[in-house]
């Protein structure tokens, strides 16, 4: 007789739950702000061709610097090239490197730290010597220094971004590792003879996902200020295609007699990055509120 | 009588390897658990039992972990068994219960997942076998609708009900000796009925010898056959239940007997009803000299204080004491 009120517990309770943080997160204006901004950022990504049928990169030099109008609503680049076209395709590209980025700092980053936390002394001490070191430049510093190695292109872009990403991982997954390898569903996952392989990934790493997910988020907005800063300096994401930074970088020269050529790739940074860094914050406040980064 | 041996464990010595120096936790203790029977270990927090429990499946990392001795198992001596072999007798022949129901099962896996996993590990099982296997275990340590339970996480089940759904993961691979660490410690009453209840019935149906490890005599008194009695890290008396209670030998047994309180116990003239131990157990960095509960003894002697006690045989049972010499 107790089954049906048992169901009905425990899809309330797991309902509940579900309700009780989407509250959470809905009186939390800010970070309801940034998912919206990040939704934004994702449509028009996704949808580029349809919000703009043109061609981003076709230039017409009879029209360089032209100022916003009706027609050109932010107006023309230096190469007579619609900056709101340029803009919403380099959403696009933005995401891309977002999404690597991540991906290389998640895939290089998590089984490290949890490599590191969860066996410790030896392969503990030679994984955390090498995050040291690495963590001893600034990011931005050291994406610098890997393109100047690998060389210039999207794909270095992400590769540069991502390895500087890495070390914050590592740090983070060891921290929380740590922790949840002292728990004694550790141990009992040992006492029935389960391999080391399967407690580092099937019994940690679901621990340590609250975390790793927020700290993804806050990721991919560095991630876009890191390779919109190398765009700025020319050494990131080529031209012609269509890069926020380096729109930024070659805006820059027309300042004071076209300022929109410079400030509407620049509000598009600022916008991707807030949305991702009150997302983050967001996302932290409502998942785990001990939680500091 | 002559039973069959399955677990001996002859001279262990567990050392820890820690900044302040050496710390001996179980300091050379001979046991032996028979096929099929309950043998209680008891002491207090601190003596080594759990040391001891750890120590044979090689749970302890090493270093700081320092394991000496044989602890044979049917014969073979598991310390020194490879990391492969180990594994293949963790949770197959020989598996753990532990104290803590609340954490010793994973939060963020549900308990058919943590369940199936030992059996797949072991039994070379398919997932849906495997996960059958689970709910037929959760049945049998009496979990009400297990099909349902069996897809539910730790935090949707009550206190006993995790430590039925350990005890479940436990048994699943029909292991031959169950380490039950304090398995009832962390319960109410009611519920550590139960558990007595159906670890007993269990022990019988599976053919399982239990090493049954607590601070709880009474628990020993209702499911053990026989009882070790551990102090700092030795085995200080070793008797069949009925006898140890009824003539505990050493001054050890008798402070913790005397410190139980007894139903309709007599009150003899000039004695408190209830009886502490004085002390405290002594750090395990500094041993006294002799034996080491002299300084809490009340039947001290001399020699207690400079030698340490021999091992006396006295009607088939052991005891560490200069009294019995």
């Amino acid at each position: 007789m107790t089954e049906p009120t048992q169901t009905w517990n425990t899809q309330r309770s797991a309902d509940s739950q579900l309700k009780r943080n989407w509250a959470k997160l809905r009186r939390n204006k800010a970070a309801l702000f940034g998912s919206m901004l990040i939704l934004a950022y994702f449509i028009t990504a996704l949808m580029a061709p349809i919000i703009f049928p043109g061609n981003p990169s076709a230039p017409n030099l009879m029209k360089a610097l032209e100022r916003p109008s009706a027609a050109h609503p932010l107006g023309k680049d230096e190469l007579g090239r619609s900056i709101l076209g340029r803009v919403i395709y380099g959403s696009r590209v933005s995401l891309l490197i977002a999404i690597g980025v991540v991906a290389v700092g998640l895939l290089v980053g998590v089984p490290l730290g949890l490599i590191s936390g969860y066996y410790g002394g030896k392969v503990d001490f030679g994984i955390q010597r090498v995050t040291d070191t690495l963590l001893a430049f600034p990011g931005f510093l050291l994406a610098l220094a890997l393109v100047s190695v690998l060389g210039v292109g999207l794909k270095n872009t992400i590769i540069s971004v991502g390895i500087s990403m890495v070390p914050i991982y590592i740090r983070l997954v060891r921290g929380c590792a740590l922790s949840v390898r002292e728990q004694t569903y550790v141990e009992a996952a040992k006492a029935v003879g389960t391999r080391n392989r399967t407690i580092l990934f099937r019994h940690i790493l679901p621990n340590v996902m609250i975390p790793i997910t927020i700290q993804t988020s806050l990721g991919m907005g560095t991630a876009i200020l890191f390779a919109a800063g190398l765009g700025f300096l020319g050494i990131g994401v080529q031209p012609p295609t269509p890069e926020w930074g380096a729109m930024l970088g070659s805006g820059r020269a027309y300042l004071f007699h076209a300022p929109h050529v410079a400030t509407f790739p620049g509000i598009a940074i600022f916008l991707a990055v807030l949305g991702f860094n009150l997302a983050g914050d967001g996302l932290r406040d409502v998942l785990d509120p001990r939680f500091r980064l | 009588m002559k039973q069959e041996t399955l677990l001996s464990i002859k001279n262990l010595h567990t050392r820890f390897h820690i900044y302040e120096g050496v710390v001996t936790a179980v300091d050379g203790i001979n046991l032996d658990v028979y096929r099929g029977e309950t043998l209680g270990v008891v002491g207090e927090s601190g003596c080594g039992k759990s040391v001891t429990a750890l120590s044979i499946l090689r749970l302890l990392a090493s270093p700081p972990a320092e394991i000496q001795g044989e602890i044979l198992f049917d014969g073979e001596n598991l310390l020194d068994m490879n990391l492969g072999e180990i594994r293949q007798i963790r949770g197959n022949s020989i598996s753990m219960i532990f104290q803590e129901p609340m954490t010793s099962l994973n939060p963020v896996l549900t308990i058919g997942e943590q369940i199936s996993e030992a059996i797949k590990l072991h039994r070379g099982l398919t997932q849906q076998e495997a996960w059958a296997k689970a709910v037929e275990m959760l049945q049998m340590v009496q979990i009400p609708s297990p099909e349902m339970r069996a897809q539910e996480y730790p935090h949707q089940l009550s206190g006993g009900m995790r430590q039925r759904a350990m005890i479940a993961m436990a048994l699943s691979c029909r292991p031959r000796l169950l380490l039950a660490d304090e398995p009832t410690t962390a319960l109410d009453v009611t519920i550590q009925a139960q558990i007595v209840d159906l670890m007993g019935r269990l022990k019988k149906e599976f053919e399982t010898s239990i090493m049954l490890i607590t601070h709880n005599l009474g628990l020993i008194a209702e499911m053990a056959k026989r009882v070790v009695v551990m102090y700092a890290g030795k085995v200080v008396e070793e008797a069949l239940v009925e006898d140890l209670f009824a003539e505990p030998l050493h001054p050890y047994t008798q402070g913790l007997l005397g410190s139980i309180p007894w139903m309709g116990r007599k009150m003899k003239a000039g004695r408190k009803q209830l009886q502490e131990i004085p002390g405290m157990v002594p750090s395990l960095l500094e041993m006294p000299e002799g034996c080491r509960f002299h300084p809490r003894c009340p039947r001290m002697m001399d020699i207690c204080r400079k030698e340490e006690p021999p091992l006396v045989q006295k009607d088939g049972r052991r005891v560490l004491c200069w009294l019995w010499k």
